[in-house]
């Protein structure tokens, strides 16, 4: 790993103090400042910095939207309308929080298919990438949580549902569904234990990001050629290269953002929950949040319970082993020839299961949705394996200089 | 530190191996009730009881009551319904036991132990999918029995599970008549 150009001297008698006590500005200086980052990265390595803001974001809003909320079952749809209605600015802190839910997913899904087109997963960033798909099962689960608390016709059924999932398990399925609802059905104790598990997860997410950060930081940034970084010259520093470009990106990312919390506010949500919880009466047509879709897709594409809970919970633990079952040693895709077209086949087949588990659960709907289905699959297990082993990889450039400057600079750049 | 280590290992390794033992007693016993605190409380245990009186309800109509939380679906089937559920063979079931709380657990899934016992044309219910806990729509699906709408599970005129995700038929509680026209459930 490459060096940073120069090490952090403090400057005045307090940082001087401070540092040879707590060396916590030596510790940012060398992580945000002079950390040496490839000098070309592209805009869809900025989602990293927007899943951050996108945290922070969250917690904030989340932190006063719990100071007027009541996580009771005959109170909380109504706090929620109080929310909207009487609190000083309480819908726009609302929308903030449930679009931003809907953002931070949009972030995180091109943030791990760009890590999937470059192969950011590929050694040595294989635990970076591990920790990566925890915070996604971690995001996951606070945003059912989260999703829950309004107690709206789909927070319930989704609650119900989610549950029901355990009770799969052979044997002990029934005890499990019981212990987390904390009764027979989805009732007040059921919400309060969700209300207080989606206030403690965002810390826990945090504290893998931290995690997820370290592990970033030992072998260094990933880049879009794919091969490592060589020379200083490969490198510029965090700041001001990168804080500028990534400053950029969460501006527009955030603009995005605004347009939708102020023009419309409920596009990306189901108006059912709008309907108060009725526990007698199942929505004809109910389905999860767009971020959840196609792995509900996968849920309903096998015609058994237990097959279906075991499908969902393969797609996504599958993500955990890419590291191991993609072969090539080639880390980009833009060298891939081959892989990239499965790549993009891919990412149809995932918009495709997405859309499905949007519809009705009836007659072609569900065949498309077992071809898919049976597609992610073959797509870890089989495509990612075979083609590294069968593909002949474009010539790699010598440097990660060499595609983004003329010919001859990046050789006379280092012989500087 | 060469001496120490020589000097009385077996007190060390005794102190060592005891607290040891002590602490995983002690962390299992201290998991116990936060673990304990999550399942039904004293107030959801109660076992709730609720008396119907099915004497207004005519053939074809159902009522749905709520009893422990959960829908109880009550129908007062047609001649057309009971004789459809008779006709199937058993071996066209996906789940072949009764599923009812008031037989033995192996009883076949046959018609007659799945409506009231001495009133066959009454079926009481659970109202809960037995895939992943939705409320199905009555008098729909391609049996004529129920349907539910989430993932698609067929249930017959007698609650039997026979197309779709669902494991098993839908369940039916304790029931008894207190009198001619009032049933309790629970």
């Amino acid at each position: 790993m490459i060096k940073p150009l120069y090490k952090y001297e403090p400057k005045n008698g307090f940082t001087r103090w401070l540092d040879a006590r707590l060396p916590v500005l030596t510790l940012i200086h060398g992580s945000f400042v002079v950390f040496p980052t490839p000098r070309n990265l592209n805009y869809w390595y900025s989602f990293g910095a927007i899943l951050t803001v996108m945290l922070a974001s969250q917690i904030v809003t989340g932190i006063v939207l719990a100071m007027h909320y009541i996580p009771h079952t005959s109170l909380a749809f109504a706090s929620v309308e109080d929310i909207m209605r009487n609190v000083n600015f309480g819908w726009l802190l609302r929308y903030l929080h449930a679009n931003g839910a809907s953002f931070f997913f949009i972030a995180v899904y091109i943030h791990m298919f760009r890590g999937l087109y470059y192969g950011s997963y590929k050694e040595p960033r294989e635990v970076l990438w591990i920790l990566g798909v925890l915070l996604y099962v971690l995001m996951v689960a606070t945003a059912f949580f989260g999703y829950v608390l309004p107690w709206g016709q789909m927070s319930f059924w989704a609650a119900t549902v989610i549950t029901n999932l355990f009770g799969a398990i052979p044997l002990i399925g029934e005890s499990i569904t019981t212990w987390l609802l904390g009764g027979f059905s989805v009732d007040s104790p059921t919400l309060n234990r969700f209300y207080s598990l989606h206030y403690l997860l965002p810390f826990m997410i945090a504290g893998v990001v931290v995690l997820h950060i370290w592990a970033l930081h030992v072998p260094g940034n990933g880049n879009p050629v794919g091969i490592q970084v060589r020379v200083p010259q490969d490198t510029v520093p965090f700041h001001p290269y990168y804080t500028v470009k990534d400053g950029l990106a969460i501006v527009v990312f955030l603009f995005v953002l605004a347009v939708v919390v102020f023009y419309q506010p409920n596009a990306l949500s189901h108006p059912d929950n709008y309907i108060p919880a009725d526990p007698l009466k199942t929505p004809a047509h109910i389905v999860p949040e767009w971020y959840l879709l196609p792995f509900y897709a996968i849920l309903r594409a096998v015609p058994s319970k237990l097959g279906g809970v075991l499908a969902l919970g393969a797609a996504i633990f599958v993500l955990f082993l890419v590291p191991w079952l993609d072969t090539s040693r080639v880390r980009s895709a833009t060298y891939r020839p081959i892989y990239r077209q499965f790549f993009w086949i891919f990412v149809i087949t995932c918009v495709g299961l997405t859309w499905l588990g949007s519809q009705p659960p009836e007659g072609g709907y569900v065949i498309a949705g077992r071809i898919l289905t049976i597609y992610y699959f073959l797509h870890f297990l089989v495509v990612l394996p075979v083609v590294g082993l069968v593909e002949k990889p474009k010539p790699l450039p010598a440097s990660i200089n060499d595609p983004v400057l003329p010919p001859g600079e990046s050789v006379r750049q280092a012989a500087e | 530190m060469a001496e120490s280590d020589t000097a009385d290992p077996s007190r060390r390794d005794f102190l060592y191996i005891a607290t040891g033992a002590v602490g995983a007693v002690g962390v299992t016993a201290v998991a116990w009730p936060f673990i304990a605190q999550m399942n039904p409380d004293a107030a959801a245990l109660a076992l709730a009881t609720t008396e119907v009186d099915v004497s207004s309800i005519a053939p074809g109509m159902s009522i749905t009551v709520k009893w422990r939380g959960k829908p109880v679906f009550i129908r007062n089937r047609t001649p057309a319904e009971i004789e459809a559920a008779k006709a199937v063979p058993l071996s066209d079931l996906r789940d072949r036991t009764a599923r009812n709380a008031n037989l033995p657990d192996d009883a076949t899934a046959d018609d007659a132990n799945r409506g009231v016992a001495g009133n066959e044309a009454l079926i009481i219910m659970i109202g809960v999918c037995t895939h992943l806990g939705c409320v199905p729509l009555g008098q729909q699906g391609d049996y004529g029995g129920w349907f539910c709408p989430c993932h698609g599970s067929h249930y017959d005129t007698a609650g039997r599970i026979r197309q779709g995700p669902a494991p098993e038929n839908l369940q039916i509680p304790p029931v008894a008549f207190v009198s001619d026209s009032v049933v309790r459930i629970g």
